[in-house]
């Protein structure tokens, strides 16, 4: 994992673009771990013989695989799974074998509630075309 | 095809124990190596829920009239109340909160199902919300 920065709430704006995470050469073995961790063993993830037989290249990874990854993107961003206090992905594309995948966010929105400073941002899963895997937004508690 | 007659309908119920290994390996398969599921009592990450499939739901799941060759996930939102950590329970309890349509740009009506599942901890606190957004396409999605 590359260093990611731990956003500050009195350092970022609004409009900002946050250091994005790269994830080179996506590979089966990727979707196969997501799979047994997950439990969602749909073959069109895992089998490329079946995948084939319905029209697909090759087997392709999970939404939830994706967004998975960009949680952990975030949660990083944000010090931590304890500061996040929302998360939603929209899935628009797929992820294949041999992909290079950008995970990236950008500050929308700042401001506080319940005691809060909270960050909104929106987020894109996007691959090596520049077309959209997932895009999401997230919103988290900083400290200042 | 789902109809607007399935919204409110009860999906039925799940028991997950939140467990520090399964924690450590679901971490690994999202590719988060931060030092905080290496913890003796790590947190949840954010979409660790997806492993209610383990898991074995109470009560039949009902006829929604959905044609699941046809069914994408479109979407998948979560509100987070309460930390989720290793020695946890939660209890899951889904509903239909929503059923919609749109033309689909190729022809054809898509039709979204919205699935809202509680997630409930030991000291029955309402800890996660999540919504699970499919989508049944008018031909196959395949």
């Amino acid at each position: 994992m590359s260093e990611l920065p731990l956003l500050q709430f009195d350092a970022v704006a609004e409009g900002e673009d946050v250091a994005p995470f790269v994830l080179e050469n996506v590979n089966r073995t990727h979707f196969v771990k997501y799979a047994g961790a997950s439990g969602d063993f749909n073959p069109m993830h895992h089998d490329d013989t079946m995948a084939q037989a319905v029209g697909y290249p090759s087997v392709f990874g999970h939404g939830m695989f994706s967004a998975g990854v960009l949680s952990g993107y975030v949660t990083r961003l944000i010090g931590g799974v304890a500061n996040l206090r929302k998360f939603s992905t929209q899935f628009r594309g797929q992820i294949w074998p041999g992909d290079t995948v950008t995970f990236s966010a950008k500050i929308t929105g700042k401001s506080t509630e319940n005691g809060e400073n909270r960050v909104d941002m929106d987020l894109a899963v996007t691959n090596q075309d520049g077309k959209a895997i997932v895009l999401g937004s997230a919103t988290a508690a900083l400290t200042s | 095809m789902a109809d607007k007659s399935i919204i409110g309908m009860d999906i039925g119920t799940t028991v997950i124990p939140v467990e520090r290994g399964k924690i450590r390996e679901f971490a690994a398969a999202i590719l988060d190596e931060s030092p905080e599921y290496e913890t003796e009592g790590p947190p949840a990450p954010p979409t660790f829920t997806m492993t209610v499939a383990f898991w074995p739901r109470v009560g039949p799941m009902p006829d929604l009239g959905l044609n699941y060759m046809r069914v994408l996930h479109a979407e998948q939102q979560y509100e987070y109340l309460l930390p989720v950590q290793a020695g946890d329970t939660l209890t899951a309890h889904t509903t239909i909160d929503d059923v919609y349509t749109k033309e689909g740009k190729k022809g054809g009506t898509l039709t979204f199902v919205v699935f809202k599942t509680s997630f409930t901890n030991q000291r029955n606190e309402t800890a996660i919300v999540a919504r699970q957004v499919i989508v049944e396409t008018a031909k196959a999605a395949v």
